[in-house]
């Protein structure tokens, strides 16, 4: 018989091991699921994970989308991870991505045709503002009502997502559009859009802010004073509030930030690898991000591997929906099997198995 | 706008039709929060219910198989939640995000085939006479089957949480798990029951979507009614009959815009579909606001349990 005995502290080498070995399940069970599927499964786990890296003829387009994908995913997930640390669930991200991309398109927009440098830096800070106030919405029911911020942030995505298909539809219309749903394409609009920076990588200001994001989270969180309160209100409730934590501005800060970051990811894919306000603009990159954060052990050296890797399954996936036929959505059933596997595996940083003999009952 | 095109006898009745599956699905999951588990995969059973529901119903062509095969789909998804979160005491929270997420993807997986395909058409059932009674005729008694479920089931879960040495066995649970421990009983077994329970119940409210309500299969179908049905839960506070009027409250709304819609109201499409999720918030604020300890939310809710002997 196996009995569970808890760990004092969780094990270091399961804590880095498990995300490792999750993948690797990962691989498997999805192997088995697409060969249920009637597809053979080296292929395609090999054109997953192998080609869009490293296949001659597919590399040159897939490796800067690399970081195009990772960039939204990394942004948003340091933001979760924070209030993940605390037992802060916003696990609505996707809304406020959404709600960053139409704030900083309108501004975007409402300056057109004009040309100022000033206009990218306005829309950068319209972007990350909507997302904040829209983050602050479950932040202040929590704090003053103790409404569960997990049931209202997640609740307003569906409220972000008709108001994506009403500005699409109606306020930020192309008026050249000849009457389609969709914006103008801020794109070829010189002023306000977020080109590629260096040609053939794909980093654009996105992927500049992911990787701010990535040094600030790890400075704050080793460093910084507020980190570790987040921390220690997430490992003990209890002694940080005797520590003179206070817990309603700790909802307000973790809520906002990871707000920010997500308004901010939606206005830099807004005006850079979409290019405009559509009814199909929200891809998902806000619930995928909570599945980097948790791949990433809410650590952000981890989550910037974990962003890179879970943007090469969207990539992988892409590749293999063109080539073997596999459905869009197969996709985000192998991302929730990651999960799933992750935290099963969890069970071997907290506690350890022991073997031990029945006894006499 | 043309207001006299609603007539309220039908508005009522559709009321009710809108209301069934996120009142069955709010049942399971107030079944599942009484044993002190939180399992925010409500979504995702609901719709792995409506694919399978879906598809067994047109493999057969029997209405009746195919909401068997949504619960028996609702409840297998349930069982991974279950697996993980008692003996793997993997958090609540995380696994019912990702039972959601999963069951998005695999649910679009299996539906791939059934795109644009209509479903063997449910019965109504027909009282006789009674059934032409004006107005409450429409409204109650020209549905089909599972309505009628529905509405047994409340009362039923009422009577064996209230009435029964079960329900008290399984609110013992909830309520303090190292108690119910202690009094030798199988806290995690029960947990795991309720669970498959709470799957089940979310899987046929997910089937009645696409049986019924819709009826289709469409990617995404749900569009948030299992999150609607756990904000449900806690309108209720945790109290079957209660979780019935919210279910109106929300299939009222849903009924209304849709009415209004074809109404032709002056306010954009998009806007009335907001609705039903922002009256959903401002009902759980309101709820909330009075305290969740107070409103009867089980104390062992979301913690895990470990026998250490």
């Amino acid at each position: 018989m196996i009995r569970l005995e808890k760990r004092p502290t969780p094990s270091r080498f399961w804590v880095a091991a498990t995300p490792l070995i999750a993948v690797v399940l990962t691989m498997i069970a999805g192997g088995i699921m697409f060969a249920i599927l009637g597809k053979n499964p080296f292929d395609a786990i090999r054109i997953i994970f192998w080609d869009p890296l490293f296949d001659p003829n597919m590399s040159a387009y897939s490796r800067p989308q690399l970081l195009v994908k990772a960039a939204p995913l990394i942004l948003i997930a340091i933001g979760l991870s924070l209030g993940f640390r605390a037992g802060i669930w916003n696990i609505g991200a996707e809304g406020q991505y959404i709600i960053g991309a139409i704030c900083g398109a309108a501004v975007g927009l409402a300056f057109y045709p004009a040309a100022g440098w000033y206009i990218f830096p306005l829309m950068v800070i319209a972007g990350a503002l909507g997302g904040f106030l829209w983050a602050m919405i479950p932040a202040m029911l929590r704090t003053f009502f103790n409404t569960s911020e997990i049931l209202v942030s997640l609740l307003l995505v569906y409220v972000a997502q008709a108001l994506l298909a009403a500005m699409a539809l109606g306020r930020l219309r192309n008026p050249e559009g000849g009457g389609f749903p969709g914006s103008r394409n801020l794109a070829q609009y010189p002023a306000a859009s977020n080109p590629e920076l260096f040609a053939g990588t794909g980093i654009h200001w996105g992927v500049v802010a992911a990787f701010i994001a990535v040094i600030a989270a790890y400075v704050m969180l080793q460093r910084h004073i507020l980190g570790f309160n987040i921390k220690l209100t997430g490992q003990a409730p209890r002694a940080a509030r005797f520590s003179g934590v206070s817990p309603v501005a700790l909802v307000l800060i973790c809520m906002g930030t990871s707000g920010a970051l997500a308004g901010l990811a939606g206005m830099f894919e807004v005006a850079g690898p979409s290019g405009k306000i559509s009814i199909d603009f929200a891809s998902g990159y806000g619930f995928t991000a909570i599945i980097v954060a948790f791949l990433g052990r809410l650590n952000p050296i981890g989550i910037l591997l974990a962003g890179l890797l879970m943007a090469l399954t969207y990539i992988g996936g892409e590749l293999a929906q063109f080539m073997l036929g596999l459905p869009k959505a197969s996709i985000q059933a192998f991302q929730g099997m990651l999960l799933f596997f992750l935290l099963a595996l969890d069970l071997l940083s907290n506690y350890r198995p022991r073997l031990v003999k029945r006894e006499g009952a | 706008m043309d207001l006299s095109a609603i007539n309220p006898a039908v508005l009522f009745a559709s009321l009710i039709v809108a209301a069934t599956p996120i009142l069955l699905a709010g049942l399971g999951e107030l079944v599942v929060e009484k044993a002190g588990v939180l399992n925010l995969g409500v979504e995702g059973m609901m719709i792995v219910g409506a694919i399978c529901g879906f598809a067994v119903a047109v493999g057969t062509g029997s209405p009746a198989l195919g909401f068997i095969g949504g619960a028996v789909g609702g409840a297998a998804l349930s069982l991974i939640f279950g697996l993980l979160t008692q003996y793997l005491l993997a958090n609540q929270v995380a696994t019912g995000l990702a039972l959601t997420l999963f069951g998005l993807g695999f649910s679009a997986l299996i539906g791939q085939g059934y795109v644009g395909i209509k479903p063997p058409m449910t019965e109504r059932l027909s009282f006789g006479p009674l059934s032409d009674i004006p107005g409450l005729g429409t409204i109650l008694l020209r549905h089909d089957l599972m309505v009628y479920v529905a509405l047994i089931a409340v009362v039923a879960i009422w009577y064996v949480l209230n009435r029964t040495r079960l329900g008290l066995i399984l609110r013992a649970v909830g309520e303090n798990h190292d108690a119910a421990h202690a009094l030798g009983y199988k806290v995690v077994r029960i947990r795991l029951l309720a669970i498959l329970f709470g799957g089940a119940m979310a899987g046929l409210g997910g089937a009645y979507l696409s049986l019924i309500r819709v009826p289709m299969w469409t990617v995404g179908m749900t569009s948030g009614a299992g999150w609607i049905a756990l904000a449900l839960v806690v309108f209720a506070a945790w109290r079957p009959g209660r979780l019935l009027l919210g279910a109106w409250l929300f299939g009222g709304i849903t009924a209304l815009q849709l009415n209004l819609q074809v109404a032709g109201a002056r306010v954009p499409v998009e806007y009335l579909q907001m609705s039903p999720y922002v009256i959903t918030i401002l009902v759980l604020v309101i709820m909330s606001a009075k305290g969740g300890r107070a409103l009867g939310a089980p104390a062992a809710l979301g913690r895990s349990f470990h026998a250490t002997h």
